[in-house]
């Protein structure tokens, strides 16, 4: 039997949050969270989570496991829990709570949106597809991944702070992903947006949004390589 | 329910995958009020699992490469009951709306020319099938869904769509007329119930594989689209079609690409043998997915299967080399250390069929119109309803998708519902009027599970179904097997029409989505087991022991079902391109 203790809050029920535990049997396999999670519903029907690929590509899943950052469908128990220790599960922090374990995700998807994401060329497009070399194309290699899961942004603590006007690791690792596509043209007005003192420069280089990535990308990276853009336009 | 909150707008698409997406692009960049509903934040679609890629004839890989090799293969590929003007029109259409894909961005692998990557893929061919291997399908390495669905996204933000991110469909609304006026949906998060009314309804709604229960679909694949039709009396076609996946993680059902197998990867069972030489000697590992998964089956089945319990078979891989596997199957790697606990650089994947795909769906026209057959057997277009995407069955698949066709009848019919729906709009289309009196469908399936006070809950009921469409409708069917799982399944019905919701909160309720969800399974699961059943004939994906060979006399046909009789009627299938010569049916042989 595997303990479970999970954050519990209903709006039309719950005046507020509180931890709620369960017993789980796992048949002494070594499920995955979502798993657990999956047969706590059976037992449960009122736990409510965000779930779709079952498979770590679509990014639904992001939640708080034993006070660490992680997709429940790819973290398997033994991973996170050590002998006898309960499987403790949170939303992700930082953001609103709508119900259990769901999160309100408006501002992460409007700093997402703040930051253009999306291919600019004004140039007219060619009867083919615009050539690409494969070394140009490695660059989008560890960024153009993200599945917008959100693990890393409510992983950091200047976005904690700042949510509304610091775009967050997400975000910045997409800025960058169009900053270096060889194919978009809007270099210098992507980078201005970025130019003030909260967007960019509240990142403080502490590295959670690079330990908690389910993807093994480092958006800590990324923002190095646009402060260095933005400093060479500069001079 | 009758004074719900209406909103209106000139097209609503419900469904925010590939097929979806595709269609909301078309019609924000022609500034039509368009709204997307979408049970999920877009990107978490289905679409984003696809892998291997997207099948076209863009000539990279090859420079003399054309479109028509690419349509005779389809052809074949769908065992001859794919239309063939549908089949033409993808093929035909396909590369310019890759290179669309291109120019909004989609991070595609590149060649040293610095074109688009393409790597083999099942069931191609040069030369009309006399060239030997094709290398026709476009890849963002192994993550070529992912890459596609976020620029689709990306791009309908650019545009400035409408989306309602996290509302669910859950009835059509038509009115006297057999016209449908729009969709009633609720807003998951405040479960708040609007009708959305719409003169062009297009449903995007994505596949049904969690019918059975192991499948590589997401769990939200619980053919919402097909009930909603269904429900509406309108009959799907070709729904006995289910394509197998031969390469689905044992145990987990997780999807490893075909393109493992294109970049040089096969099959061994137990003794080490590559035994698809046996099977299709030409292209062994590359032949059509329901030949491979048969071959696989008869391996399992003849006791050469691996493992302990000898129930899967190996998919090797490690003689690529690590600098392969992690450039062009990086995704791949992922899953297996995950999911099989092994690593292909070193071990080979445990590899067994698994449900992947539903080639049969609403039936429409290429412009993404919606069809009913009239009393004597004419198509007639249902009016203000659109399908498109796996929900449709335009139909390019026929018996068998060949991989990487997929993603490219998402974008290529989503894009073309798009654009006649434009027009349509342009001509002037009016919305058509709507009585309270034809909302009580939709009102009555709520209050059903709303008032239920006690009965057997969701998950039991739903894994119930699951494991009869697994165990009576699988790989190999079978007469009596399939009657004994059409007599269950009406039974199932019963226990569902007396099920209990539990939870009856109104604030991210998921048990009551998961109550509508199964509504929509056990219409699919039914249509798919009567049609099953009553297709007397092995074709394609559909492959009975009592009836093992194709029945081209009987058989050429597609399948209608029409739920308000449950039975199953004929469809003729289209032979008549605009551009090349009819592909008469040959014996198929890989």
């Amino acid at each position: 039997m595997l303990k479970v203790s999970i954050y519990r809050y209903n709006p039309e029920i719950d005046s507020e949050p509180h931890m709620k535990d369960y017993q789980v049997d796992t048949g002494g396999k070594d499920l995955m969270v979502l798993d657990v999670l999956s047969l706590i519903k059976e037992q449960d029907p009122t736990l409510s989570y965000r779930r779709s690929c079952r498979e770590g590509v679509c990014g639904s899943d992001g939640m708080n496991i034993n006070g660490k950052n992680g997709l429940a469908c790819v973290t398997a128990i033994s991973d996170v829990v050590k002998g006898n220790k309960p499987l403790v599960v949170r939303p992700l922090p930082g953001l609103p709570v709508i119900r259990d374990l769901v999160v309100d995700l408006t501002l992460f998807y409007q700093q997402y949106e703040k930051i253009k994401p999306y291919l600019i060329n004004d140039t007219p497009a060619p009867a083919i597809e615009r050539l690409q070399s494969p070394e140009e194309r490695d660059k989008l290699d560890g960024l153009y991944e993200c599945i917008l899961c959100a693990c890393c942004s409510t992983a950091c603590p200047s976005f904690w702070w700042n949510p509304d006007k610091f775009v967050g690791p997400s975000g910045l690792l997409q800025a960058y992903r169009f900053l270096i596509d060889s194919r978009d043209t809007a270099t210098s007005e992507r980078l201005a947006d970025l130019n003030d003192p909260f967007s960019l420069f509240r990142c403080r280089g502490i590295m959670n949004c690079v330990d908690v990535c389910p993807k093994g990308l480092n958006p800590t990276k990324a923002i190095g390589h646009i402060r260095k853009m933005l400093l060479q336009q500069g001079v | 329910m009758t004074n719900i909150r209406t909103v209106t707008y000139d097209a609503v698409i419900v469904g925010g995958g590939g097929a979806g997406m595709r269609a909301a692009l078309q019609l924000a960049q022609s500034g039509q009020k368009t709204a997307l509903i979408s049970k999920v934040f877009p990107t978490r679609s289905h679409t984003v699992s696809a892998q291997g890629g997207i099948t076209c004839a863009i000539a990279s890989d090859d420079p003399n490469d054309d479109w028509r090799w690419h349509m005779y293969d389809t052809v074949k590929g769908s065992d001859y009951i794919g239309d063939q003007d549908a089949i033409e029109y993808m093929c035909n259409v396909g590369p310019e709306a890759v290179y669309e894909l291109d120019h909004m961005g989609m991070p595609f692998s590149r060649t040293e020319e610095g074109r688009i990557y393409q790597r083999p893929f099942g069931g191609q061919s040069k030369n009309f099938g006399e060239g030997g291997q094709a290398a026709r399908t476009c890849a963002a390495a192994d993550r070529t869904g992912h890459a596609l669905l976020h620029t689709l996204y990306q791009q309908n933000l650019m545009h400035n769509t409408v989306f309602f991110n996290e509302w669910y469909a859950v009835e059509l609304v038509k009115n006297q007329d057999n016209a449908i006026c729009g969709v009633i949906a609720c807003s998951i998060e405040t479960g708040e119930f609007v009708f959305f009314k719409s003169k062009a309804t297009v449903m995007a709604t994505g596949g049904s594989g969690r019918i059975y229960s192991s499948t590589t679909n997401a769990l939200i694949n619980t053919g919402d689209g097909v009930g909603m039709a269904l429900r509406a009396g309108f009959p799907v076609q070709d729904i006995e079609m289910w394509q197998f996946h031969p390469t689905g993680i044992a145990g987990a059902g997780v999807l490893v690409t075909e393109g493992c197998r294109g970049e040089g990867g096969y099959l061994v069972n137990k003794d080490g043998e590559r035994f698809m030489e046996r099977y299709a000697p030409n292209a062994k590992d590359l032949a059509g997915r329901d030949v491979v998964a048969r071959s696989m089956m008869m391996e399992i089945l003849d006791g050469r299967g691996c493992g302990p319990d000898g129930d899967h078979v190996y998919l090797k891989l490690d003689h690529l080399g690590a600098d392969v596997l992690h450039k062009r199957l990086p995704g791949i790697c992922e899953l297996s250390i995950t999911f099989a606990q092994a690593d292909p650089v070193k071990e080979p994947v445990p590899v067994v069929p698994t449900c992947h795909y539903m080639m049969g769906g609403i039936p429409t026209n290429i412009n993404g119109q919606a069809l009913s057959v009239d009393a004597d057997g004419n198509d007639k277009v249902i009016d203000g309803l659109f399908a498109v995407g796996e929900v449709a069955c335009v139909s390019v698949h026929g018996a068998n998708r060949l991989g990487g066709n997929s993603l490219l009848d998402l974008v290529v019919f989503g894009r073309a519902a798009g654009i006649y729906i434009e027009k349509a709009l342009k001509d002037g289309i009016e919305h058509r009027d709507v009585s309270a009196s034809d909302m009580e469908s939709a009102e009555t399936r709520l209050n059903r599970w709303e008032v239920s006070k006690s009965g057997e809950d969701i998950p039991t009921l739903r894994k119930d179904l699951q494991m009869t469409m697994q165990n009576h409708f699988g790989v190999f069917r079978k007469g009596d097997l399939m009657q004994e799982g059409v007599a269950k399944l009406a039974d199932i019905r019963e226990r569902i029409a007396n099920g209990h919701l539990t939870d009856k909160s109104s604030a991210y309720n998921t048990a009551r989505i998961e109550a509508l969800e199964l509504d929509n399974l056990l219409e699919v699961a039914e249509a798919t087991a009567i049609a099953a059943e009553a297709r007397t004939e092995s074709r394609g994906a559909h492959s009975r022991y009592d009836y093992p060979d194709r029945d081209d006399e009987n058989w050429l046909v597609h399948s209608i079902y029409d739920p308000t009789t449950k039975k199953l009627g004929k469809r003729d299938v289209n032979f008549s391109p605009k551009q090349v010569d009819t592909f008469q049916p040959k014996i198929r042989t890989y």
